[in-house]
């Protein structure tokens, strides 16, 4: 199939375009902003047929997004850094309602100080929003995560919405050949939006979002909760379904590159997976027996997986482009809670790396996986994080 | 047949909410209801009006409502416009019920921008000057002098005018309403819900406990805020302004009741001094003023 040389943002809004997305509400915020922009295009040229609403702030946007899936619609928005953050309010509304939005974050650091440059630390800190949480390595996987995004939030099963991550700049401003499916193909494969997610019903009226009391409250949540384990299921279903039908190789949860007879893996999420997966082919080339995994989905997260990797793997380094100030990095903390259950504990080594942009050259991960080899087989244990290419001092 | 048997008989709020008794805000939604109907959906963020509906699974309101975040009902509501449209689901009104806190401070954002866009929704702010639902605390538009429990002294700042915040908006439709007027009232819910566009209408809303007045007292209380000057009924239609009703026959400044007449009825007034209640005159009087020279301007 052809293929069309593209920024991540650019692949986005063409994922937009293919779902048939019937309204899309968003605010300005680099490095989002080519995504919208895009966008408005297609709806202006009349090659998407949809509303674009320029709302007045993030929070208006997402509320927008509620209103509108509320009453019924398929809809879309996309978003970065403090944007993210100013939404938070109405991310929960949108998850305690179930409403199947779909929004792109286009990671961005977060300020004070200004920065512009990719880390995670804004969607890290939205987890516990009842949002399901994918991270893309690469252009293609922008545009196909967001496809599969749609199918798995829609799912009867889940209902819940979905944020698709990507690093700002690294991905969104880097032009890479993207392969664009067929629009009837992925007619074929997302179908029409079910009106029945509707919580409008003029024929039948219900009051949506009221009051209850705390005999009912966290049933609702548990509902959550349920719908969230259904995800990481449904997540691979979809993936399978999207590989069959678009010749592609995606698993639903977790991806694994050489992991096959390794001692050690590189677990990361976002670009950094790329860099991750360089490393491992020069490592190998040096018989370290080593892999690379990637997190695809953080929430739900896929700690079976994770449970089956400890049982073979000796040592992990977990590369994580965010930090929870006053723990350490989320991978990290997921991780190690998800290897928690198991009689024998291989090494969990933790690194923080690429706050803000800043560079993770593959020989940073060269020296993390040598760290945790010498770890093996000196029986070393880290119990802290180590900071990555930091100016002048150690951490 | 007297004027109210003729308008429409079915309520689409059940008897039994869950307001306090002689609650403004509720007299005038009932209004507001049998007008609207019930191709109506209803967007109402935190506020009294959250949870005078009753609780899951129960609910008063015979239409669907969508409950919502405090800043954001306008957005929501224009998510809803928009979803309608592309749905090609058409003769509903989608009004937003909000309070004045969801409206003029932290809704205000959500309701600027709605109105910019000329969003085709009605917005009616129940204004009971205060947080009520949170126990009587202060908010933009609280009166000069008012009593609240965070300004145990009284207010010290004046209200915030919302009809003229929204006049600067270029919608085609604003109005004051006082349920103490019913007949004003409904001809001016008719006429708004007439135009397409963003429609906003501001609703004089008695709250007996946070106000301090004996729950009998709402629709009079009404009448003396309408009668002193404090609550003028108005209206802009594209840009033209007028007073209506009792209002217009008020303009001039020895036509209206003295304002203690008004203040006196009502304890959270208790702690005005003699020049706190010269201030909020004068500050009342200048309004009025620049209402005369508003109703003279042709546009």
């Amino acid at each position: 199939m052809k293929k069309t040389v593209m920024t991540g943002n650019y692949a986005a809004a063409y994922a937009v375009k293919l779902a048939d997305v019937k309204m899309v509400a968003a605010y300005p915020i680099t490095p989002q902003t080519s995504v919208i922009e895009k966008i408005s295009e297609f709806v202006a040229s009349g090659e998407m047929k949809a509303e674009y609403i320029k709302v007045e702030s993030e929070h208006s946007a997402m509320s927008c997004c509620i209103g509108a899936s509320t009453a019924g619609v398929r809809t879309f928005t996309a978003t970065s850094s403090q944007g993210l953050l100013y939404m938070h309010e109405m991310l929960h509304w949108a998850s305690g309602s179930r409403l199947p939005i779909v929004m792109v974050e286009v990671n961005r650091a977060l300020a004070p100080p200004w920065i512009l440059w990719t880390d995670q630390n804004d969607s890290i800190a939205q987890r516990d929003t009842g949002w399901m949480q994918f991270y893309c390595e690469n252009n293609q996987d922008i545009l196909d995560t967001i496809l599969q995004a749609y199918k798995v939030a829609e799912d009867p099963r889940v209902l819940l919405p979905a944020m698709v991550c990507y690093d700002g700049f690294e991905l969104s401003h880097t032009s890479m050949p993207v392969e664009v499916p067929d629009k009837k193909d992925v007619d074929a494969f997302l179908g029409p939006y079910n009106v029945a997610n509707a919580l409008i019903d003029l024929e039948h009226p219900t009051t949506v979002g009221s009051l209850v009391s705390p005999d009912l409250y966290m049933e609702f949540r548990l509902l959550i909760q349920e719908a969230m384990e259904n995800a990481r299921r449904v997540a691979e279903e979809v993936a399978e379904d999207f590989s069959r039908r678009f010749n592609r190789e995606y698993e639903g949860q977790v991806e694994c590159y050489k992991c096959k007879g390794a001692e050690v893996a590189i677990v990361s999420m976002g670009a950094l997976s790329s860099e991750a997966k360089e490393a491992v082919d020069r490592l190998r080339k040096e018989k370290f027996a080593v892999g690379a995994v990637k997190v695809k989905l953080f929430r739900p997260f896929p700690k079976e997986k994770f449970r089956e990797f400890g049982k073979r793997l000796k040592a992990f380094v977990i590369v994580d482009r965010n930090i929870s100030f006053g723990m350490e990095g989320a991978l990290f903390t997921e991780i190690k809670s998800s290897l928690y259950q198991l009689d024998e504990q291989p090494k969990v080594l933790g690194f923080v790396a690429g706050l803000g942009g800043r560079d993770v050259r593959v020989r940073d991960f060269v020296k993390m996986v040598r760290k945790a080899f010498d770890a093996i087989a000196n029986d070393k244990t880290y119990s802290d994080e180590e900071w990555v290419g930091l100016r002048g001092k150690k951490r | 047949m007297s004027w109210i048997k003729q308008l429409p008989q079915e309520v689409p709020l059940l008897s039994g909410t869950t307001s306090c008794v002689g609650c403004g805000a509720v007299l005038s939604l009932r209004l507001a209801l049998r007008i609207l109907g019930e191709r109506t959906i209803m967007v109402i963020p935190a506020s009294c009006s959250a949870i005078i509906q009753g609780s899951y699974p129960d609910t008063s309101f015979k239409i669907p409502v969508v409950d919502s975040a405090f800043a954001s009902a306008a957005a929501v509501a224009t998510g809803i416009v928009s979803a309608l449209r592309i749905r090609g689901i058409e003769n509903v009104n989608v009004v937003v019920w909000a309070g004045d806190g969801g409206t003029a401070d932290i809704g205000l954002q959500a309701l600027s921008g709605a109105a910019n866009r000329q969003e085709n929704m009605l917005y009616m702010c129940y204004d009971n000057e205060g947080y009520m639902n949170t126990g009587v605390q202060e908010s933009g538009t609280t009166p000069f002098g008012a009593w609240t429990t965070n300004a145990p002294k009284g207010k010290t700042l004046y209200k915030k005018d919302m009809p003229m915040i929204m006049m600067e908006h270029n919608i085609p439709y604003i109005s004051t309403v006082n349920v103490s007027y019913p007949q004003d009232f409904v001809a001016k819910l008719k006429k708004a819900l007439a135009y397409h566009g963003f429609k906003y209408i501001h609703v004089y809303s008695p709250c007996p406990p946070g106000w301090r007045i004996p729950a009998d007292q709402t629709t009079r209380i009404g009448r003396l805020a309408v009668e002193t000057g404090v609550w003028p009924l108005l209206e802009i239609e594209n840009g033209k302004f007028r007073l209506t009703g009792p209002s217009q026959r008020i303009l001039e400044e020895g036509k209206r009741k003295p304002l203690e007449t008004y203040l006196q009825a009502q304890e959270r007034y208790r702690k005005m001094t003699p020049e706190d209640t010269k201030s909020l005159e004068d500050w009342i009087d200048k309004s009025w003023r620049k209402y005369a020279i508003l109703q003279k301007c042709v546009n």
